[in-house]
């Protein structure tokens, strides 16, 4: 069997047959849910992950055990549990590989996410395109509520906790927390004013959780080991491993469990192999499309939620974007921003009117029609929108602008003054072939 | 609160679902303990059946779970996976994302365009292929990518795109 591809989370991924209940226990799998239920309280639990340092892998790096802690105990009303699969932000793609291959972990980290908050009921939020992943954890759920570990008794201990399924239809604000919530009830996908809280009042206006795929599959590991093991890996403030999905031009993309704190260059450089062709690294988004890029010197960073602030950026979801010398970068953050200006859920004005501005005046800038104050422009546009938009997707759609504008600003200056790309624009031809105005023969415009 | 139903005459004609997807969607509704938030499982069951959210399909679920018609128009049209119009049998959908573009999507997307001659949102006569540029399909890995209906094909280019073709009747 070749070798594990990371210490926790990848230890087993790739064990042939581990979809199904006999494998995945035969590995130790539902051993935490014997460990806890009917043995520890709620409280320990919830103690456990608090002291273990989790934080939530779904974007914003929140303490899993102290958001656990704010379900109200004493509430009178159901309480949910809701696990996000809705993997949305561009780059990422790590959660994807860990339910088609190990459904059963996310299915015993929802119990035992759910004894914890005292809730009988578990939804799993699926992105619309995940339908195939769906039956993946449909069958397993059926094979679990067989093996007695979901129902009206989990493993004999008393406590019932049942997982539904449900499948989303394509709208990446569904990966925000109160949106999901939203789409869940049957309405369309749009954020709720916080406060209150989910923790308080969500689902059903009831007290909600809301995690990721990849912080409930750590749960089983954390509960079954302890918190001292889980931070043997990770720094001090950023405990434990990190699934990165790495993309774009380097020899091994790939879904990558690194140790938090791991510097960026050795993800990219030794574990990804680098980049293609002999070529040189010019920009990587290290967090999914929402958070901003670092250029080439900065690749030394560390992978942990702390050091990548300190260089204004973010660990995010994961998703690491690498950009090669040939790649325009006017081109890449039109992309982006693109995809912003057709996921805006039109809720509230500065995201939906600026995200139009901002595809606007880049398409101006990307096609040589770009205006002197244009980039200025931008910058207002951008700084109209962060911190006054409704949710986080505007501040996400504002933060590539301002940090592809700070790194490399000269590239955006060039295609105004000059009417053209300073990169050899390679990437939408064969390598070397360069790039000429027939790439996009016409511009796409606003997407509709 | 009154319920507004709007019906034109050509959505008049019953809809024709199989037995086992009413089975479905009574299961979709029991699994929630609000009737309406069955209604993105509804129209799923629906469009798998009927290939698209015909005017009937919408009206069905309206009632199904209870939900003004207009405003599962509003949801259906919220969303972009719901076919809104008939779509051909092998629906590919290009991702154009920034992974994807990186590793050349743009120019797969060109050469399907080339190789069907249809563009985005068409469908070619024969109703065998529907094409569109979608957003990140989360295989950024495996960029480009693309889905055909509910299919991940990933690593593309255009050999492999052409023979993924041949495969699909």
């Amino acid at each position: 069997m070749s070798a594990p591809r990371g210490p926790l989370l990848f230890a087993d991924i790739d064990t042939p047959g581990l979809t199904g209940i006999e494998v995945y226990r035969k590995g130790g799998g539902y051993q935490a849910l014997g460990q806890v239920l009917g043995k520890q309280t709620p409280d320990q639990c919830i103690e456990t992950v608090k002291a273990s340092g989790l934080r939530g892998r779904g974007g914003a790096g929140f303490p899993t055990g102290l958001k656990w802690s704010f379900v109200p105990k004493a509430s009178p009303k159901p309480k949910y549990l809701v696990c996000n699969a809705d993997e949305s932000e561009p780059g990422t793609f790590k959660d994807r590989e860990l339910i088609e291959k190990n459904p059963h972990l996310l299915i015993e980290g929802m119990v035992l996410a759910g004894f914890a908050i005292g809730s009988h009921t578990g939804y799993l939020y699926l992105r619309g395109e995940f339908a195939e992943i769906q039956r993946v954890l449909d069958r397993a759920i059926e094979e679990a509520r067989a093996a007695g570990l979901l129902g009206a008794n989990v493993a004999g201990s008393g406590f019932a906790f049942e997982i539904h399924t449900h499948l989303g239809a394509g709208a990446y604000i569904c990966g925000e927390e109160t949106a999901l919530l939203s789409s869940l009830e049957g309405y369309r996908g749009q954020p709720k004013l916080k406060p209150p809280f989910p923790a308080v009042e969500g689902l059903y206006r009831s007290p909600t959780v809301v995690n990721n795929v990849e912080t409930l599959m750590n749960v089983p590991h954390i509960l079954k080991h302890g918190a001292p093991w889980f931070r043997q890996w990770g720094t001090e403030k950023s405990p434990g491993t990190k699934i990165f999905s790495v993309s774009g031009p380097v020899q091994r993309p790939g879904n990558y469990e690194v140790p938090m704190g791991m510097p960026l260059s050795k993800l990219v450089n030794e574990l990804c192999g680098g980049m293609r062709d002999g070529m040189k690294l010019k920009a990587v988004i290290p967090g999914g499309s929402s958070v901003p890029p670092l250029p080439a010197a900065l690749l030394d960073t560390g992978l942990d939620f702390e050091s990548m602030n300190a260089v204004g950026t973010f660990v995010g979801s994961g998703g690491v974007i690498v950009m090669d010398e040939d790649t325009c970068l006017v081109d890449a953050l039109l992309n982006l921003i693109r995809f912003y200006c057709h996921e805006s859920c039109g809720k509230c004005t500065p995201c939906r009117e600026g995200t139009y501005w901002m595809v606007e005046i880049l398409e101006r800038v990307e096609h040589g029609a770009g205006r002197e104050r244009d980039l200025e422009v931008l910058l207002d546009a951008a700084d109209n929108i962060l911190g006054k938009s409704f949710c986080a997707l505007g501040d996400a759609a504002a933060m590539p602008v301002q940090g592809f504008l700070k790194h490399f600003r000269p590239e955006f200056e060039h295609h105004i003054t000059h009417q053209r790309c300073l990169a050899n624009r390679r990437r939408a031809g064969a390598p070397g072939e360069a790039w000429s105005g027939a790439d996009r023969a016409e511009p796409a415009g606003v997407p509709e | 609160m009154s319920t507004v139903w709007v019906e034109g005459p050509a959505e008049r004609e019953p809809l024709a679902l199989s037995d086992a997807a009413h089975a479905e969607i009574e299961r979709a509704i029991a699994r929630y303990p609000s009737k309406r938030s069955a209604i993105l499982p509804v129209l799923w069951v629906l469009q798998r059946e009927l290939g698209w959210i015909s005017p009937a399909a919408l009206r069905h679920a309206a009632r199904a779970v209870e939900i003004p018609e207009p405003e599962v128009f509003g949801i259906a049209t919220f969303y972009t996976m719901f076919n809104l119009k008939p779509v051909g049998r092998h629906h590919l959908q290009v991702c154009m994302t920034l992974s994807c573009s990186l590793m050349g999507a743009d120019r797969l997307f060109r050469h399907l365009e080339r190789k069907l001659g249809i563009g985005h949102g068409e469908t070619t006569p024969d109703g065998r292929f529907t094409l569109r540029r979608v957003e990140c399909l989360a295989a950024c890995g495996g960029a480009p990518c693309l889905q055909v209906n509910e299919t991940y094909h990933e690593n593309l280019d255009e050999a492999a795109v052409d023979r993924l073709l041949e495969t699909l009747r």
